[in-house]
């Protein structure tokens, strides 16, 4: 479904701040996977989910989503075949918009949108059914403004957002890293739902080992802009944080020193 | 001075205020929708009069000219617009550089620096001249607000589109848009046209209005359509919630901004000390929010809210 082929990034390349932040990853996704990344501070994560989604372009390599070359494609292009939830809740809605407007926007995601109505009354029953779905009660605030929602509200909204149009390809930038830990199990939980029920292809980044082991069904760890732990089926529904740190020691010559990954 | 001298001056004022509520909704619509405070318009607020009296006096039915000042003035909303996105200059700066070269255009548009036309010789849609004293169908004061009104009902329509809403979108959330397959930059493009077409048409009434079409005439717009928008939002903000309902508080601003400034006159201010006054109460209303923000909120409550 995806497929990173040996990419490479630099960025301020020539200046004292140069950061090689992607160092010849390749990765590749069967459709229906999800996996979850895990890795230290400035291992590449996030750029590796930007490089896919088209925030900029790489500097050498390809990048493939559904057998098609996306590489020099620019991100709202890449947007039909993407959906994306971030860290910040504010990122992924329009606050100043209704709840279902935001549904309505993503709707009409890939196609030309032209004077018809941006929403329409069919739409409404169908945002109401996909809303009482969370169970969070927000079918009874559809015109609600979004910016009146809590963080996890929003959180659970984006991710509905980013769901609508089945995207080929569901990226999650630790997007339960801003919520306190029970909206967190909350929004992790409606994510698994969606992405069983859609069969959805994730790749959900998180600084939680916990959430890295229990979701999903494959896990890799990235350094340096590389991946180097690739751990699935079987062998990951059995692992523990203990033993993926004596695999991460093993794999990096280094002690692992993100201590928010360990707690929590 | 009497009291009377005031009330005979009012209705002038509010004509002024209702042509300038057009303005007021072009900069709203940069302002409040796009997120960008467009500088275009100190210049598009001249090339509307420009245009349309140039080409009425060149015989054009003075529809017809009016919607050739609009179109002038989206062209100038569009070299904005390319300068912002595909030359990547800041939004302000953009709008100040097409600013700049709108004052060469408007003084190549008339031939010289101020051109009038004759109300008795020009079949014009409004002028100062029919405020009091002529048929109600002829009336300036209803002609315009009868525009703002077909314009307003317009503009509703148009963001309750797909194109409206992903507007708004872009103005509110760039990167949510661009997730959702919005082009943000065509988006903005096509809001700074939307936007200085409607200031143009506004400039092409203020220069039938008035009479002359003046290469000064827009200088400082900017502040006067801001100050609208903001006296709009702080009177009747709380009431008017309905996006229909916030432009007409826009022209109400406007309106009320041209009475004030009336009255401050007919009080015998020093007229030259008016463009700083409308600058420092302006400023004021900018600063409102900022210092509420800064010194007047409530700390946040411990523990966060538990129902997230």
């Amino acid at each position: 479904m995806l497929e990173i082929k040996n990419i490479y990034k630099t960025f301020n390349p020539g200046t004292i701040n140069e950061k090689v932040a992607l160092n010849g990853l390749s990765l590749k996704l069967k459709e229906g996977d999800f996996v979850t990344v895990i890795g230290g501070n400035g291992a590449g994560k996030s750029t590796m989910l930007n490089a896919v989604a088209g925030t900029w372009l790489v500097d050498e390599g390809q990048i493939l989503i559904d057998g098609q070359d996306v590489t020099k494609l620019p991100e709202h292009k890449r947007a039909l075949y993407l959906g994306r939830v971030f860290q910040d809740p504010m990122n992924g809605t329009a606050a100043t918009m209704g709840i279902e407007e935001n549904l309505a926007l993503a709707k009409r995601r890939g196609k030309t949108r032209l004077l018809r109505p941006g929403i329409t009354r069919k739409e409404r029953e169908e945002y109401k059914e996909l809303l009482k779905v969370l169970g969070l009660g927000l079918e009874d605030r559809q015109t609600s403004k979004v910016g009146n929602l809590s963080g996890g509200h929003r959180q659970a909204l984006t991710l509905l957002i980013a769901t609508l149009k089945k995207p080929k390809l569901l990226l999650l930038d630790e997007h339960t890293a801003a919520l306190d830990p029970k909206t967190a199990a909350k929004v992790l939980e409606i994510t698994d739902m969606i992405v069983n029920r859609d069969h959805l292809t994730t790749l959900m980044i998180t600084h939680n080992m916990q959430d890295a082991i229990a979701h999903g069904n494959r896990l890799i760890m990235m350094m340096d802009g590389k991946i180097i732990l690739d751990i699935e089926g079987e062998e990951k529904k059995k692992l523990t944080v203990r033993n993926l740190l004596d695999q991460f020691e093993k794999a990096s010559g280094k002690e692992f020193s993100n201590d928010s990954a360990l707690l929590g | 001075m009497g009291i009377t001298s005031l009330l005979n001056a009012l209705p002038g004022a509010a004509a002024q205020g209702l042509i300038w509520g057009i303005m007021a909704i072009g900069v709203y619509l940069t302002y409040r929708i796009l997120d960008v405070a467009d500088l275009t318009v100190d210049g598009t607020m001249c090339t509307g009069g420009a245009v349309c009296i140039i080409l009425m006096m060149n015989g054009c039915n003075v529809w017809i000219a009016m919607l050739g000042a609009a179109g002038a003035g989206m062209l100038a909303g569009l070299v904005t617009g390319i300068f912002h996105t595909f030359m990547g200059i800041p939004a302000i700066l953009a709008g100040i550089l097409t600013q700049l070269a709108l004052y060469s255009a408007n003084l190549k548009i008339m031939g010289k620096a101020n051109q009038a036309i004759n109300v008795d010789k020009f079949d014009l849609l409004v002028s100062l001249r029919y405020i009091k004293n002529v048929p109600i169908t002829q009336n300036t004061i209803l002609i315009v607000a009868i525009l703002i009104a077909v314009l307003i009902a317009i503009l509703y329509w148009f963001f309750g589109t797909e194109l409206g809403c992903s507007l708004r979108a872009t103005g509110c959330n760039p990167n949510m848009s661009r997730a959702q397959g919005i082009n943000t930059n065509i988006n903005k493009v096509l809001g700074l046209m939307l936007s200085n077409g409607l200031v143009a048409l506004s400039s092409s009434l203020l220069a039938q209005y008035q009479g002359f079409a003046d290469i000064n005439m827009g200088r400082g717009a900017i502040v006067i359509g801001l100050a609208a928008v903001i006296i709009g939002e702080a009177v009747f903000g709380r009431i008017f919630r309905n996006f229909a309902l916030k432009l007409v508080s826009v022209v109400l601003g406007s309106i009320l901004y041209y009475l004030v400034l009336q009255t401050v006159i007919w009080l015998g201010i020093d007229t030259d000390l008016l463009k700083m006054l409308s600058a420092l109460v302006v400023a004021l209303f900018l600063a409102f929010p900022y210092w509420k923000s800064k010194y007047f909120t409530k700390p946040a409550k411990r523990g966060g809210n538990t129902n997230a």
